[in-house]
């Protein structure tokens, strides 16, 4: 390895002007160096400016902001000394970008085969026969499925996964020196992430590529990076060897941040003593879009058989990747969307389908909050305004009554009584989201549904928010449903767990029994595709791998909907008959043919 | 809220101070204009046609030797007031049945769009001259075919607006808490759509100018010895030739109250849009 680095960033500020025209910094004296084939990961919450360091590497800043002092050093060319024409050179050549979000990354009007080549065709590397039998082995590297005709295909016709190793080829095709991934695996689910993870880190050991890798999340970094630098508020917590980081951090910051990554299993508050019927029971409920056929299911099925219960006083997680029809839950018990068959009964008492018939207090004891606060709560209204109409609407407060009790609401989800005649705009996320819990509080709620509330929010934030609503729910004892994408965060502070896969439940039971194996093979597929903060894990985790082959399947409509996918199928059995309801005896009830003692033990 | 708006007047960009002096000077000659105006309007006060500025006449005199400042000062009184009321019909009427369809469902929505999509066929010049060969040309008439005309326009952006606003999540939880769909109209959607209706106000406004005076130049509109902007330029288009103030003076007016309008309303829209960042 040469004695220089092959990238160096001395003293790099970044500068923006704000509405004022005053110029301040968005990243200050930030210095960093990796030699040939590391790759570096910069860790930071959002607003830390971890992007904004990552496009200077290219020569760019955003609108309105300039590079205003320091060096970027990249191979031999300072990149602040450059023109325009001279950074183009560079651009998707020596140096490439793979963006967050490939799905709006392709242009949806002409082939993946015409956008991958593109890079080598405009800096004329090679012939167009030459780049795309290039982009075929890339293809094939990145495991994607059919390598030689995918490139055919339009973007809408892939999904985000293979969008995203897609986008790793587009970069990749020119052999650039440098690769700069922005979070390129955020918005993907966490069974997804790992395949694509897989595949990029094969792709960049392979090539040897220098690799700068943006992310918010430590566990994946851990996958990655050979170096890790932590930043926050535009400057840099702490710089070194990802293994250092990772296990002796030395900066207050970088602990928390790593506490915040592994939430803590709260204890179930003590049982409150139970009357006859549960809170909500949840009867063979079907649900989807479109007309209802003859056999009582809905064109588009989202939902199909749901039970479940939940009691007083208690949480139940629903858990299952994006599709999977969890949000279908909240909307259907909130009234949002009428059930195709089935019953929702609340307190033993049956509610009417849809939003027609309920009683204002039926409306009152289910309150759903949204994911993301930012569209659940309206730009036109202030906070006290917001806080005001479920009390007047509901509990008929007026005037300074209602003022007060807003008030104790803004204390008891710990804001400032200031706020109140604040505009939604000028708040943070996580005072959105604190708000968009205190509407839902201020209804007096028996039953919170709650869609994701944690997943928009940086880790640190997310955390307090739990914090929170564990708070609240030890003080008010109000039930949660708790909707998430994230089975660390449901197993450490639900009671109960509901995995749903393609809208069937395929696993149920106490938290306990997702402790311990055997799972049910989807389940376990998603407990061990969440990554683990250590280097290494990537190489041992079994999830992902290809499942076994099967013959043609039947079309019985209850076949298991985990087939496809499945590493447990078997030949004969799962492709032919619908799976039996069974228990196991950890005391979790799965949806499969597999029992106790074929299933995969931990 | 006088101090309110005199505070947001001053945080509006040159441009939307230049459209509020406009507008603000259009509306105070269609308020006092007649009573400020050196002639009656129909008197005949000069020896000569199409005579040019003098200490006498500021704009000259026209086609028959009126003076043109007169009538042009009472002639901006039916112009802005027609299309003010016009507009403000047509986009409130509008407005009010895009609500109704975006809360009301694929029932209600589906009939009122399609009835709305048949209106918008009608050319409107010809819509008007029929209406106006029928029952002869009123200033009740004219407001009447001016805002239904407009009608369909702006109830096709408003229901874009609205539908879109009734996916939003926190119409959603609105719903979701029992709210009925009168609250949800007014309160939860209408506040998020009132500026990109600001817009689309201005541009009915000026549609209604041009509508109002492009049926006077055809001498259908506002009635000889009154006289709007419009029929102000038929009148003395004679006098083209010659370049006249007479025929000059109210085209300008035209354009000058059409910009302001325009550049006012874009300017509220940016300052409102930037406050909600």
């Amino acid at each position: 390895m040469s004695a220089t680095p092959h990238v160096e960033v001395k003293g790099l500020t970044v500068t923006a002007r704000n509405g004022a025209g005053e110029i301040f910094p968005i990243v200050s004296d930030i210095d960093f160096a990796l030699n040939r084939g590391e790759v570096l990961a910069l860790i930071g919450e959002s607003g830390s400016g971890k992007t904004t360091i990552a496009l200077t590497l290219l020569g760019h800043a955003r609108p309105g902001a300039k590079i205003a002092e320091g060096s970027i050093r990249v191979g031999e060319c300072d990149l602040t000394k450059l023109d325009r024409g001279a950074l183009a050179q560079l651009r998707g050549n020596r140096i490439a970008y793979i963006a967050q979000s490939a799905a709006s990354a392709f242009n949806p009007s002409r082939t993946i085969m015409d956008q991958v080549v593109e890079p080598a065709l405009i800096h004329n590397l090679m012939p167009r026969a030459e780049a795309e039998s290039k982009a075929v082995d890339l293809f094939r590297a990145l495991a994607l499925p059919f390598p030689e005709t995918i490139g055919a295909r339009y973007p809408h016709q892939l999904s985000g996964g293979q969008l995203q190793r897609l986008m790793a080829a587009m970069a990749l095709i020119t052999d650039p020196e440098l690769v700069i991934l922005d979070e390129p695996t955020t918005a993907l689910d966490v069974t997804t992430q790992i395949e694509v993870l897989r595949a990029f880190k094969t792709v960049v050991l392979e090539r040897g590529a220098t690799a700068i890798y943006v992310s918010h999340d430590l566990a994946v970094v851990a996958q990655m990076a050979d170096q890790i630098v932590v930043l926050n508020q535009g400057r840099i917590r702490e710089a070194g060897a990802a293994a250092q980081i990772l296990h002796a951090p030395a900066d207050d910051y970088t602990r928390t941040l790593m506490a915040a990554a592994r939430p803590a299993v709260r204890p179930a508050p003590p049982k409150i003593a139970l009357p006859a019927a549960p809170l909500l029971e949840i009867h063979g409920m079907t649900a989807g879009y479109g007309k209802i056929g003859k056999d009582g299911r809905p064109r588009i099925p989202v939902l199909r058989d749901i039970n479940l219960t939940i009691e007083r006083g208690a949480t139940l997680g629903v858990i299952g990747e994006s599709g999977s029809g969890k949000s279908t839950i909240a909307r259907v018990i909130a009234g949002l969307l009428p059930p195709a068959s089935g019953q929702v009964l609340l307190d033993g008492e049956t509610l009417p389908p849809g939003l027609h018939g309920r009683s204002r207090d039926q409306f009152r004891r289910v309150q759903l909050v949204f994911q993301n606060a930012d569209t659940a709560l309206n730009p036109a209204h202030s906070v006290g305004r917001i806080l005001t109409r479920p009390l007047a609407f509901y509990h008929g407060l007026k005037g300074n009554a209602a003022r007060m009790r807003v008030l104790e609401l803004l204390d008891l989800i710990r804001l400032p009584a200031t706020l109140i005649d604040q505009p939604i705009g000028g708040l943070s996320g996580g005072q959105k989201q604190r708000i968009n819990l205190a509407r839902a509080l201020a209804a007096d709620p028996q039953l919170i549904l709650c869609d994701e509330v944690t997943s928009a929010l940086d880790t640190v934030v997310g955390a307090a928010i739990l914090e929170l609503m564990a708070e609240l729910r030890r003080e008010l004892g109000i039930a949660t449903m708790f909707i998430s994408h994230d089975i660390s965060t449901v197993r450490a502070i639900c009671d109960d767990i509901l995995v749903l896969y393609a809208g069937t439940m395929v696993e149920t039971g106490p938290r306990e029994a997702f402790g311990v194996a055997p799972f049910h093979p989807y389940t376990d597929l998603l407990i061990g595709s969440v990554p683990e903060m250590r280097a290494g894990w990537l190489e041992e985790s079994h999830a992902g791998i290809a499942p076994p082959p099967v013959g043609g399947q039947g079309d019985h409509p209850d076949l298991c909907r985990f087939l496809p996918r499945c590493p447990a199928r078997v030949d004969g059995l799962c492709n032919t008959t619908p799976p039996p309801r069974r228990p196991l005896s950890k005391g979790s009830q799965i949806l499969c043919h597999l029992g106790d003692e074929s299933l995969r033990p931990s | 809220m006088m101090g309110n708006i005199f505070q947001r007047a001053k945080a509006l960009p040159l441009s939307g101070k230049l459209g509020l002096a406009l507008v603000i000077f259009w509306l105070a000659v269609a308020l006092f204009g007649p009573m400020l105006a050196p002639y009656p309007v129909g008197a005949f006060v000069a020896y000569d046609v199409f005579d040019g500025q003098s200490a006498k006449h500021w704009l000259g005199s026209d086609y028959l030797g009126r003076d043109v400042l007169s009538r042009l000062m009472s002639g901006a009184r039916y112009t802005v007031g027609l299309a003010a009321a016009a507009a403000l019909l047509a986009s409130t009427s509008g407005t009010a049945l895009a609500l109704t369809a975006a809360v009301g469902g694929a029932k209600v929505d589906e009939p009122l769009s399609r009835f709305m999509d048949m209106l918008i066929s009608i050319p409107s010049k010809i819509f008007s001259l029929v209406l106006v060969a029928a029952f002869g040309s009123s200033l009740g008439l004219l407001l009447l075919i001016a805002a239904f005309t407009y009608i369909p326009g702006n109830y096709r952006i408003a229901r874009a607006l609205a539908v879109n606003l009734a996916q939003m999540d926190y119409v959603q939880v609105a719903k979701a808490r029992g709210e009925r769909r009168f609250y949800i109209a007014i309160a939860e959607i209408l506040p998020n759509m009132i500026h990109p209706l600001l817009a689309d106000f201005g541009l009915r406004f000026v549609f209604i100018v041009l509508l109002l005076s492009g049926l006077s130049f055809l001498g259908l509109g506002v009635q000889p010895p009154d006289a709007d902007l419009g029929s102000l330029v038929r009148e003395n288009i004679s006098g083209l030739g010659e370049g006249a103030l007479a025929i000059i003076a109210p085209a300008v007016a035209i354009a000058t109250l059409t910009v302001g309008v325009n550049l006012l309303i874009d300017a509220i829209g940016f300052s409102g849009k930037g406050k909600g960042q």
